[in-house]
């Protein structure tokens, strides 16, 4: 059962995914891109972390996809002219991709997987907010402050970049 | 039975669409989408390991690169906007000033 729901979501994730790079029009891309976030949300759910699952769909399909959006309308982009939205590198860039692919599947099949196991399981993952939060604020607290600074930086600087400068 | 496997599998597809579009798309915008494929691509395969491996320190990664990527998108969207208003393009190939 649950095997036929990875299936669908990762089916259709990977769909979005293709439409995403192959389709012209941006808009039609920004929406596809908010499904493949959306199926991504869903495999969270079977990989037993509901609390990722919803900060994916606030973080990804609520604020990124607005921005996404908002980037296309204020660009003004429209459609591509027909036939020119490729590079002229395809040809090597295929080529990358494949040799890629390749390299990191010869890794996934030789690869084994022998590193001990952790404590929490299925069990002790009902609570899986209260678990998360909990290491959130004890052991991983310098690095929950280094990343709340980076957003703050990132604030300051997309507001600074995008200012108007006065005469 | 899922095993880690599937997840690897469709997170090394997701990963190499997203580098496909990367380095195929002439649009900018597309390739700021591309590179959020790739983050999440990333995303599954840190849950799959810590769901596979019972521990929480996969999942704890995956917040801090969501926060990362949302952090990107910002600042990468107003870089866009801001070459924009420059220069009124969002071709790739048009934005070389920085090769000459």
């Amino acid at each position: 059962m649950e095997l036929i729901f990875f299936y669908i979501f990762a089916i259709v994730a990977l769909a979005s995914a293709i439409a995403v790079i192959s389709i012209r029009n941006p808009v039609h891309s920004a929406i596809f891109l908010m499904v493949c976030f959306l199926q991504v949300a869903a495999l969270f759910v079977l990989l037993r972390s509901p609390f990722l699952a919803a900060v994916q769909i606030f973080v990804y399909v609520g604020a990124v996809m607005v921005l996404f959006l908002f980037a296309v309308l204020i660009l003004d982009l429209g459609r591509e002219r027909f036939g020119e939205y490729l590079h002229h590198q395809s040809p090597i860039a295929i080529i990358v991709v494949v040799g890629l692919i390749f390299v990191i599947g010869l890794g996934l099949a030789r690869g084994k997987l022998d590193a001990p196991l952790g404590k929490y399981t299925e069990a002790e993952l009902v609570k899986n907010i209260e678990v998360t939060g909990e290491l959130l604020y004890t052991k991983y607290v310098f690095p929950f402050e280094v990343i709340s600074l980076l957003l703050l930086v990132a604030m300051v600087g997309a507001i600074v970049l995008v200012m108007k400068e006065r005469k | 039975m899922i095993t880690l496997s599937h997840y690897l599998i469709l997170s090394l597809i997701l990963f190499s669409i997203g580098i496909a579009g990367v380095l195929l798309r002439r649009n900018i915008i597309i390739v700021l989408m591309s590179l959020e494929l790739m983050f999440n691509s990333i995303n599954i395969s840190l849950a799959a390991f810590s769901h596979f491996l019972q521990s929480m320190t996969g999942r704890i990664f995956v917040v801090f690169t969501i926060t990362v990527a949302a952090a990107e998108v910002a600042v990468g969207l107003a870089i866009l906007v801001a070459v924009y208003r420059q220069r009124k393009t969002v071709y790739i190939e048009e934005l070389d000033e920085m090769k000459h």
